[in-house]
């Protein structure tokens, strides 16, 4: 069979994530936050996280990093980092404290989410930027100095700016400080935590723009994770979508904005209004993400899901192929609606558009 | 600039409300006790001395309040306190100056090594939680509802009595004369380590439990996250980022406190007989020595007032958001 | 399609689950260990300051032949150096120390939510002058200044005192109302409540106050802890009147009839150790009060000694893994259902399903979920079409 979606770039994989579960809590009252998700980040690609809040998105990049505070606890998978440095596959579940050091930063490096309290308060910007770098490399402190200088001035904000607080800078300023920091060791990993969040519509544009060019010059890889699935379709390559602590789609940003295969997909895709483009029917998914602690039986949006059928509540669905098959092997998605072993009606139009673009009315996927 | 002058205001402000404060105390008195006690050292005082007494406790009829408080700041500002009753005729500014230093090397030195060795302990204690060093939190706990003059009488009991190591009483070695010599310092250290032991366990649990509260509160905070991510070392990340910041609460909170902790280490002065200034008010009370009283009160509020203005300064001095917004 | 298990059963299983989890959290405060062992404590005591006199075996003050006697069946903490009974001292003594505590503790609370509610609630000027005195009054020493008002007032007994520590002990509470009443006032639900023009004290006794029940609370334990220190440390240097029995009396006449060089423990020991073991009590609820409010602070003392039991060390920055017993997860078919590396497919056919019985519970030992599956075949198969 031919495949005709535009293939993504045959790049090694960067971060592998295989059944990641993670816990809150230590008891049995613990709270399963993510439930073995899968997850590969190839080399020098964007890949989007999106999904309600509380869908475990920024859960799933603080516990690949094991920066996940307390109470979570990561209680199974693995974690590979593999860098193109060291030619050196690594689980960073596996790794001693003083690998882990040595990795972070140098490797996988953070821009977090709301940057005014991301900076310490009391130390000056230069200061921060500067001890990052000490931590990993042999410098002078002059020209660790430089260093910071350049990176600032990388980002657009004038070198002067190395001796000024925090709260002398602007939310933006803030921002970019947060991301010439991520860059000081020209990591291969950058997650980044909804670093617009904050920020007024004009600045997320100019943040979002710089971090595509910074990309492009330096060459690392993204994980950009926000709520803004209109966002990641401009930004990203490729887009997982999660709900309740799963993922339930992977595919390409494009395949994920012209042709949704989850019904949850397709309606965070009717909650948002698209940047540019011609316009959609905005309309919320109905109710609200279930709590983690009394989760439906069989698959988790069923309760929401407008498709849901009897076997919905009996099968847990699992992340696989797409009803098209062969026709899109690197899409997977988590819905019975895709999976011929399961007893469903037909595949709802507006979650089977074919990959070229034709929909597929009336037509038994099987 | 501001946020000091603003400060500096406050303090002075403060001053101001204790000296008046302490002026109107004796007022609620009544008259005849004072009277018969003037009466008692009549012949023996000087017109100016019956004057600040008559001043200090409103007794002359013919003069209002108003003229009294001017006098009585007037007074004030030629360090004049009155005579004391017990040590008559030493006037009361001359008793304070002599058992101030005590007051300020016993207690002032305990508080502070109290203070820097209970914030350490917080800081260990709220960084590595879940340990078996958490243990300890119940006995801090017990020993911060310890009354510190108790704890005193027990020290005397076990390490004056029990165990004689140590002098129950006094502040210096009763051989010696005041001054700048090696026998007589090394006998006030002697006399100085029990008083100041006491003072050190009973303010040291709050210390630790605050501190240790405030590092589980900061270590939540972002930049802590930032700086483990950034793969600091761990001592880095504890002290440079955890405890840099948890210890500015603490700070602030040390400078508010003083007053209460003053009040507790006086006591324990009391117990000691260490000739500070709360043995002194505690032999002002015994005789009631009203003027003594009086102007033990307003030294132990200009002291506190002066530390608690230099904790700010230093908390200033760490905090560069006070410094530029005020 | 083919269902392996009954899926019926699950969903009773779970609801009965959640309830019992619901109901564990209503208990609320008493749930907290430390909280109910400082309620049990002074519970203890309060009862003791209500019926101490009539369990005191002796009149404390009736002086007897047995001087200075050391515990003994008779008297069970020992006796004076004027023969009089210090069990029944203390037992008696309890009733001012808990009254006079309490008392102040209530009346010192109270100028501390007038004055540091009104003063979050007005801002501005108001709150400048409020803010004002409470600091004034928190920075000057409270001690000396209840000494000086305490020795110029003659007699001053149990109310007297109560009256004079509330009036230096109010300033703490205040500050931590007034900040936390500012940030109230700006939260929408009181912001609706003034643009309904609802009159102010309606917002402030029923939109604010609810909000600040914990934290008055835990002012006024505070306080009450300030007031039982200050006054029985007024008793002990003799400020107050002697003849009241309170545990600062006992101490007093200890000191000052020299039981320390005679050796007389049992005079001193007993009620220094009934202030510390009140104080403790009220600092355990006070905790209790702080883990409640500041969930920071309860996930971590909940749960240390599960941690240690299960060798986790929760940290920030490293998270802790924790593969239980080894069946948690299917770990086991990590192997098989791992996704070709260089394309991301994400293994499908038969391992994308469980069935909803193992769902949620992976952990149920001897079954690793979707273990024996043929996988692998087809993701080998999907691996060669793509890379090819």
């Amino acid at each position: 069979m031919t495949i005709t979606t535009p293939q993504r770039t045959q790049a090694e994989p960067l971060l592998e994530i295989r059944n990641l579960s993670v816990d809150y809590g230590y008891d049995d009252d613990a709270v399963r936050a993510l439930s073995n998700v899968n997850l590969t980040l190839h080399r020098g690609e964007i890949l989007g996280l999106a999904g309600e809040s509380g869908c475990g998105k920024s859960t799933l990049a603080y516990a690949a990093t094991r920066l996940l505070p307390p109470p979570g606890v990561i209680t199974g998978g693995e974690v590979l980092f593999t860098s193109s440095r060291s030619r050196e596959s690594g689980d960073l579940l596996r790794m001693s404290d003083k690998q882990l050091r040595a990795q972070r930063w140098r490797d996988t490096a953070i821009v977090f989410q709301g940057s005014m309290n991301a900076l310490n308060p009391v130390y000056k910007v230069g200061k921060q930027l500067i001890d990052g770098i000490a931590a990993h490399e042999k410098m002078s402190r002059s020209a660790m100095r430089e260093r910071a200088a350049e990176l600032l001035t990388m980002v657009g904000i004038s070198a002067d700016r190395l001796d000024s607080y925090p709260h002398q800078l602007s939310g933006g300023m803030r921002q970019r400080v947060m991301i010439a920091m991520a860059l000081a060791l020209e990591p291969e990993l950058v997650i980044m935590d909804e670093p617009t969040t904050a920020l007024d519509v004009v600045m997320q544009r100019q943040i979002v723009e710089q971090i595509i060019e910074l990309k492009d010059k330096l060459g690392f890889s993204v994980i950009f994770i926000t709520h803004d699935v209109s966002l990641l379709i401009e930004l990203a390559d490729r887009i997982a979508i999660m709900y309740a602590g799963e993922i339930v789609e992977d595919a390409g940003s494009r395949e994920v904005y012209h042709e949704p295969r989850h019904p949850y997909t397709a309606g965070l895709l009717h909650s948002f209004p698209p940047l540019r483009g011609p316009k959609r029917e905005l309309g919320g998914i109905p109710g609200s993400p279930p709590d983690l602690l009394s989760l439906p039986s069989g698959c988790r949006f069923r309760t929401r899901c407008p498709y849901a059928v009897d076997a919905c509540a009996q099968l847990v669905p699992e992340l696989g192929g797409t009803v098209f098959g062969d026709e899109e092997p690197h899409r997977s998605v988590a819905c019975h609606l895709h999976d011929d072993a399961v007893d469903t009606p037909a595949v709802p139009a507006e979650l089977a558009v074919r990959p070229e673009g034709r929909t597929l009315l009336g037509v038994d996927p099987r | 600039m501001k946020y000091f002058l603003r400060r500096l205001g406050f303090y002075l402000f403060t001053a101001w409300a204790a000296i008046t404060l302490n002026f109107f105390i004796p007022r609620m008195l009544p008259g005849d006790p004072v009277q018969s006690l003037i009466n008692k050292f009549q012949g023996r005082l000087n017109t100016d001395a019956v004057e600040s007494l008559y001043v200090l406790f409103g007794l002359d009829e013919n003069r209002t309040v108003w003229q009294d408080y001017l006098a009585y700041l007037n007074n004030l500002f030629h360090g004049d306190l009155g005579i004391s009753f017990t040590y008559f005729p030493t006037p009361v500014t001359q008793i304070l100056t002599q058992s101030l230093p005590w007051t300020i090397a016993l207690v002032g030195l305990s508080t502070i090594i109290g203070f820097v060795l209970g914030t350490l302990a917080g800081v260990g204690l709220g960084w590595r939680r879940g340990t078996w060093a958490d243990n300890l939190l119940p006995i801090a706990n017990f020993f911060s509802a310890i009354p510190y003059f108790w704890l005193g009488i027990i020290a005397i009991a076990l390490f004056a009595v029990a165990w004689p190591a140590f002098p129950a009483a006094g502040g210096y070695d009763p051989g010696t004369l005041p001054g700048w010599n090696m026998e007589f310092i090394g006998g006030a250290i002697y006399h100085g380590i029990l008083p100041a032991l006491t003072i050190i366990i009973s303010s040291i649990s709050g210390w630790i439990l605050g501190m240790r509260n405030m590092m589980v509160t900061v270590s939540s905070e972002d930049y802590v996250t930032v700086a483990q991510a950034k793969g600091l070392p761990e001592r880095k990340v504890m002290f440079g980022y955890a405890a840099r910041n948890a210890v500015l609460p603490s700070i602030s909170g040390f400078a508010l406190s003083l007053g209460f902790i003053v009040g507790g280490t006086l006591v324990a002065e009391m117990v000691f007989s260490y000739p500070g200034i709360g043995y002194m008010l505690f032999q002002a009370i015994g005789s009631k020595d009203y003027p003594l009283m009086q102007g033990a009160f307003l030294v132990v509020t200009i002291s506190v007032l002066v530390a608690s203005m230099l904790a700010d300064f230093v908390y200033a001095f760490l905090d560069p958001r006070t410094r530029v917004e005020g | 399609m083919s269902v392996q298990a009954d899926p019926i059963g699950l969903t009773e299983v779970e609801p009965a689950k959640k309830t019992g989890k619901k109901g564990k959290r209503s208990l609320g405060i008493l749930r907290n260990r430390k909280a109910l062992i400082g309620l049990i404590m002074l519970a203890f005591f309060l009862v003791l300051a209500l019926i101490g006199p009539w369990l005191a075996p002796h009149d404390p003050n009736a002086v007897t032949q047995d001087s200075l006697q050391p515990p003994s069946a008779d008297h069970w903490l020992g006796t004076t150096n004027t023969g009089q009974d210090i069990f029944s001292q203390l037992l008696v003594g309890t009733r001012g120390v808990m009254l006079v505590g309490l008392l102040a503790g209530i009346l010192a609370t109270m100028i501390s939510v007038i004055v540091g509610v009104t003063a979050g609630f007005l801002g501005g000027i108001g709150d400048e002058l409020l803010s004002l005195l409470a600091n004034v009054f928190l920075i000057i020493p409270a001690l000396p200044l209840i000494i000086i008002v305490a020795a110029l007032v003659p007699s001053a007994g149990g109310v007297t005192i109560a009256l004079i520590i509330a009036l230096t002990g109010w300033a703490w509470g205040s500050r931590v109302l007034r900040a936390q009443t500012l940030s109230l006032r700006k939260r929408d639900f009181v912001e609706a409540a003034r643009a309904n023009g609802e009159p102010m004290w309606r917002i402030i006794f029923f939109e604010i106050m609810p909000n600040l029940t914990a934290i008055i609370a835990s002012g006024f334990i505070g306080t009450a802890i300030f007031a039982i220190l200050s006054e029985v440390t007024l008793a002990f240097i003799g400020v107050t009147s002697i003849s009241e029995w309170n545990w600062g009396t006992i101490l007093f006449w200890a000191q000052s009839s020299q039981a320390l060089v005679l050796g007389a423990w049992w005079w001193f020991v007993p009620a220094g150790l009934c202030i510390a073991a009140v104080g403790t009590s009220l600092t355990l609820i006070n905790f209790g009060i702080d883990e409640f409010v500041n969930p920071r602070l309860r996930n971590t003392a909940a749960s240390a000694s599960l941690l240690r039991k299960k060798g986790i060390r929760a940290r920030i920055g490293f998270t802790p893994v924790y593969r239980g017993g080894g069946s948690q997860h299917p770990e086991t078919t990590r192997d098989d259902d791992r996704p070709d590396a260089d394309t991301g497919t994400t293994p499908r056919g038969g391992a994308r399903r469980r069935d909803a019985a193992q769902a949620d519970d992976a952990t149920v030992p001897g079954r690793p979920a979707a273990s024996g599956l043929p996988t692998n075949s087809r993701t080998t198969t999907d691996t060669e079409e793509v890379t090819a």
